[in-house]
């Protein structure tokens, strides 16, 4: 077997040491009426032989980053520079545990710091933690996160109807035995800012608002967060991260959390995950915050040096007094998202979410040129936007992939009145040609 | 030795990556909502490199050396799982493209589902779960949506041995549920008299890890199956220590209705230091209904008879866990490990995992005490304490560093004072596990000659015992400075 | 080990002290609570105007291994609480009869009657300790 390093004579000195006869003797303990069931699986294959079968699926998959692709609703075709998948394959960051031992993990415990750091500058926010599964996770930790802060008091949750259906969804796995109520996006689809505030009330634990939201509008949040504080709720926006290289992150505008899908710095699409949902917040919170936590200190010689702190807060402490159950982070994820923003930096994220600005703001005029077609432009938008087609999407879709062309989000998919919508994405892996195409091809079913 | 924070380095102006200027014509940018200032580094691509490269050289991965952390499974992790991963077909798939763009990746999920269940013995698998944490969730909340639509509500009790981790009773009272503790018994084992007296009609269920956490099989497994479904319970597993049991024997067969799977410890997937991890979950049939999804389902077949697949979310679901399809990254390097172990190298890995341990145990038992001294499984724990010193369990751990082992798990199962757990893995060879009984026992020997190189260990690591207390008590969680007023929009004022 | 408990004050078997004063009373937590807690690193402590019935969690103490509940001794209004603990947790370790956590005003005196004098929590903490 490929992994399995004894020789025959290995185990039987070990079984030797061990005083028993046989390896089966090891396992007496084991009901014998179900000991060493007959598996209905097939013989084990050479790595050879492995490889080539597993690419051979591979290559029955029509990849998004390998064809002209608009589509987004979560998750982004960023180009990803080299450098970030070289250093997360580093076997000491890749085959490493949780950094309990801190003597022999600083490598693993900069890192999530300087990722923190990097979080809490890019939301505005002061506080930022190791990372949570995903986008909508990290939503459903911030639910948990507000029902701690008002001691449990407040048994409401507002959500726009704007933000990702999936994360919303997300929500209410979580809450289904809390006692909570989610509400605010049960009627009405639109980014209705006057309806959610008016849903606030002495009751509301959290508010939560996308910005940019699921329609790619960037509609600044403060008014909601003003009204959740003045009703004694906590306050949180929804973000997506390259879009915060231009636009006024939420902490200027008084959030007390901000959440989002750090899948766009530097991960790849990998048909879902594992992605990185990031979480950041007031310092005034930190201690309700669920998840890891890395703090700087010193060592006993005085130099410094860093830990996971706070660690009472968490299951393997509290149990069940803990905020979550939540064990891990997403390590190798936001490793990844650091060597982005790192290698980026200052400038370059700017760049690169003014070109997805650009890009997308010129597809959209050419898009809404076209006859029987129609952009949503009742809000400013980044890098995505909601097309009214002639057809449904569906059907649009199926003509765009016979052009080689991926392309938007059916819409209807969440939003049943909103049949014959698309969400369309652009990035600046899209090139002009690219959006001709798309346009091109469009026109060819307006007709 | 120190390395500066990304922020020390560089200079104004730096810049790591070019990107293309703009080929479309710009558009007005919204002036109200665009930033002025983002804090981000400013270095060039080498100074990244060396940056990372030398925090690298401040961890130590199973890549370096034995990793003997009981309860994490830190077996080698292929390499060419992180190929076969990143492979286009896989790492460019966007999760919302259509099932007709995505065959391959629902063919892996597909697999994995059938796979898991059936090393398992369950009904079906969803793959939703984003880690061994969520997969527990999972499976809590189905069994309270079990009872609930059978209008069955008073059932709010969970039990728990008092061994088991942390989460197992965090992840309850997440659910809405109440926790009940069980003791152990002298042999580490449920004790069944306290279970027996904890069976009524408010169980929900009990969760059970097995092997333990102390490493040990259930000596009476069966009877403590029987004695939660007599009263009307479901029997949770908490998969974490499932790279006992490859082969060797089927949950489900035993009668549990629903387990996660950790593909990052049984299924070879990378730890990550700290995540990504994967939690497939797997039921028994009544609990098919209620998985988490989407799942990946055969949908139809093609005209040479082949399967077509899409997405399908079962009936009653408990709901999604997380947005898109779960870990599927974590799923494909799953399958590649499965593909070469194949069906008798799987229960090899089991067998060999469980030889590993018992072997180590051997070696090391005349010197510490063993806390439970039977066969164990793929882990054991001794009490970190040497005859007439006064080292503890941490001190023992982190002399261990200066010999270029990881320490094993400290302080747990609670239930064992002093605790080290240790699970060595199947992919250890005999050289270095002798090579780790021999440093043992001579730090046991220092322990009582020369106590003090254990209490100041670790001497070579890249730092000293690091003060916890000043990191909890000084919070110093972020390098960057906190936003500046003017830059601060404060909310509109209440109408104080 | 010999704990400091002092005879003027009544004790629960949770480990907090209650000092009475006329109707009202301070509360803390005892010697031997923060001595098994170690360091003290963060106390979590309830709005002024909260009300908790005898036995109710009213905070949290928090320390680098363990975090516990502080439960009240008897039931009662919250009149004042101890902000300067919110910046030195440490005095919970140095001074655990002098940093008090909560002012309350008493429901029920008689409620005390069930608390313990100093005698008899001395033997419920070495007992504890054996």
């Amino acid at each position: 077997m490929s992994y399995l390093p004894h020789t025959k004579g290995d185990i039987a000195a070990m079984l030797e040491t061990i005083g028993v006869g046989s390896v089966e003797n090891l396992f007496e303990d084991v009901p014998e009426t179900h000991r060493f069931p007959d598996l209905d699986l097939p013989a084990g294959l050479s790595q050879m032989e492995a490889a080539r079968m597993m690419e051979r699926i591979a290559d029955r998959n029509a990849p998004a980053s390998k064809m002209p692709t608009f589509l987004g609703a979560g998750a982004y075709n960023h180009f990803v520079p080299a450098v970030v998948n070289h250093v997360i394959l580093r076997g000491e960051f890749m085959s490493s545990y949780t950094p309990y031992q801190p003597e022999v993990s600083q490598g693993t415990l900069q890192a999530i710091y300087e990722y923190q750091s990097m979080i809490a500058a890019l939301t505005g926010m002061e506080v930022a933690n190791a990372s949570h599964y995903d986008g909508a996770t990290s939503l459903a930790e911030a639910v948990n996160m507000a029902e701690s802060i008002t001691r449990g008091r407040r048994k409401k949750i507002v959500l726009s109807p704007a933000i990702h259906p999936q994360y919303r969804a997300v929500v209410r796995t979580y809450t289904q035995g809390m006692g909570l109520t989610v509400t605010g996006d049960e009627t009405g689809h639109t980014d209705d800012r006057a309806s959610l505030i008016a849903q606030i009330d002495d009751d509301t634990a959290m508010v939560a608002v996308a910005y940019p939201n699921f329609f790619g509008q960037i509609e600044s949040p403060a008014d909601v967060i003003a009204a959740a504080q003045r009703a004694g709720a906590v306050a949180c926006v929804v973000t997506e991260p390259v879009s915060l290289g231009l636009l006024k992150p939420p902490g200027w505008m008084g959030a007390d959390i901000v959440v989002g899908e750090g899948q766009g710095l530097g991960i790849s699409l990998s048909y879902g995950g594992p992605y990185l949902g990031f979480f950041a917040t007031r310092e005034k919170h930190v201690r309700k915050l669920a998840g890891r936590l890395v703090g700087e200190t010193v060592d006993v010689n005085g130099d410094p040096g860093y830990v996971l702190t706070l660690a009472t807060r968490e299951q393997h402490i509290r149990r069940e007094k803990a905020t979550s159950n939540i064990c891990t982070n997403q390590g190798l994820m936001a490793l990844a998202a650091s060597v982005y923003l790192s290698v980026m930096g200052k400038h370059g994220l700017r760049r690169v979410a003014e070109l997805c600005y650009h890009k997308a703001h010129y597809a959209a005029d050419q898009i809404d040129g076209l006859a029987g077609f129609s952009v949503d432009r009742s809000q400013p938008f980044f890098n995505e936007f909601a097309v009214t087609l002639p057809r449904p999407a569906a059907e649009v879709n199926t003509h765009l992939a016979d052009r080689g062309i991926i392309g938007g989000y059916d819409l209807s998919q969440d939003y049943p009145e909103r049949e014959n919508q698309m969400l369309i994405a652009v990035t600046e892996v899209n090139t002009r040609q690219e959006i001709d195409d798309l346009v091109s091809a469009l026109s060819e079913v307006s007709a | 030795m120190t390395e500066p924070l990304i922020y020390e380095l560089g200079s104004p102006g730096r810049r790591g990556i070019a990107m293309p200027d703009p080929d479309v014509p710009l558009a007005d940018l919204p002036a109200d909502l665009v930033r002025d200032d983002l804090d981000l580094p400013q270095v060039s691509e080498l100074d990244v490199v060396r940056h990372y490269t030398h925090l690298s050289h401040l961890n130590f991965g199973i890549d370096n050396n034995f990793y003997p952390l009981g309860s994490c499974t830190m077996k080698y992790n292929p390499k060419l799982n992180e190929d076969i991963a990143r492979l286009p077909g896989f790492a460019g798939l966007h999760p919302a493209q259509p099932a007709a763009m995505t065959q391959g990746a629902l063919e892996v999920v597909h697999t994995v589902q059938e796979w898991l269940a059936e090393l398992a013995g369950f009904e079906a698998v969803s793959l939703q779960p984003a880690a061994g944490a969520q997969g527990e969730f999972a499976g809590i909340l189905m069994i309270r949506k079990y009872h609930h639509d059978r209008g069955d509500t008073k059932r709010t009790k969970v039990l728990i041995p008092d061994s088991a981790h942390g989460t197992n009773p965090a992840t309850v009272v997440m659910a809405g549920l109440d926790v009940v503790e069980l003791p152990s018994d002298e042999r580490g084992n449920v004790d069944l008299d306290a279970l027996r007296e904890a069976c009524d009609d408010t169980v929900a269920g009990l969760m059970i890890t097995n092997p333990n956490t102390l490493g040990l099989f259930e000596e009476h497994i069966v009877e403590v199956v029987e004695l939660i479904h007599g009263c009307g319970g479901l029997v949770y597993g908490d998969g974490a220590n499932f790279n006992a049991l490859l082969g060797i024997v089927r949950p489900g067969d035993l009668g549990f209705d629903v387990m996660h799977y950790n593909l990052h410890k049984t299924f070879s997937t990378p730890h990550g230091g700290g995540g990504p991890g994967a939690g497939a979950v797997g039921v028994s049939e009544r609990l098919v209904p209620y998985l988490p999804g989407p799942m990946a389902a055969i949908v139809d077949e093609d005209d040479d008879g082949r399967p077509i697949y899409g997405l399908h979310t079962p009936e009653k679901t408990i709901g999604r866990m997380k947005a898109f399809q779960g870990n599927f990254g974590m799923h494909v390097r799953a399958l590649a490990y499965m593909l070469v172990y194949g069906r008798e190298g799987l229960r090899q890995v089991s067998e060999m995992a469980v030889l590993n341990a018992n072997y180590l145990m051997a070696r090391l038992r005349d010197t510490y005490h063993v806390a439970f001294d039977r066969i164990c499984m793929h882990e054991f724990v001794i009490e970190g304490k040497v005859e007439g010193s006064d080292v503890r369990a941490l001190d023992i751990s982190k002399r261990l560093i200066d010999f270029g082992f990881h320490p094993p798990t400290n302080y747990f199962p609670l239930i064992v004072h002093e605790a080290l757990m240790i699970e060595p893995t199947e992919t250890e060879s005999r050289e270095t596990l002798d090579a780790f009984a021999d440093v043992m026992i001579q730090i046991a020997h220092e322990a009582v000659e020369q106590p003090e190189l254990l209490h100041n260990a670790p001497h070579t690591a890249p730092v000293a015992r690091l003060d916890e207390v000043r990191a909890a008590r000084n919070l110093m969680l972020c390098c960057r400075p906190i936003p500046a007023p003017e830059v601060y929009v404060q909310p509109q004022a209440s109408a104080t | 080990m010999a704990y400091n408990v002092p005879d003027d004050l009544r004790y629960a078997e949770s480990d907090e002290w209650i000092k009475v004063e006329g109707d009202e009373a301070t509360v803390g937590i005892t010697d031997y609570a923060q001595d098994h807690l170690s360091d003290v690193v963060y106390v979590e402590l309830p709005d002024v105007g909260a009300t908790f019935a005898k036995g109710e969690s009213f905070g949290v103490v928090e320390s680098v291994k363990a975090a516990a509940d502080l439960n009240i001794p008897v039931g009662g209004e919250v009149i004042a609480i101890n902000e300067a603990l919110e910046d030195e947790p440490e005095k919970v370790n140095e001074a655990p009869y002098e940093a008090w956590m909560i002012r309350i005003k008493l429901n029920d005196a008689s409620e005390l009657d069930a608390l313990m004098d100093a005698e008899a929590y001395t033997t419920y903490s070495n007992d504890r300790d054996d």
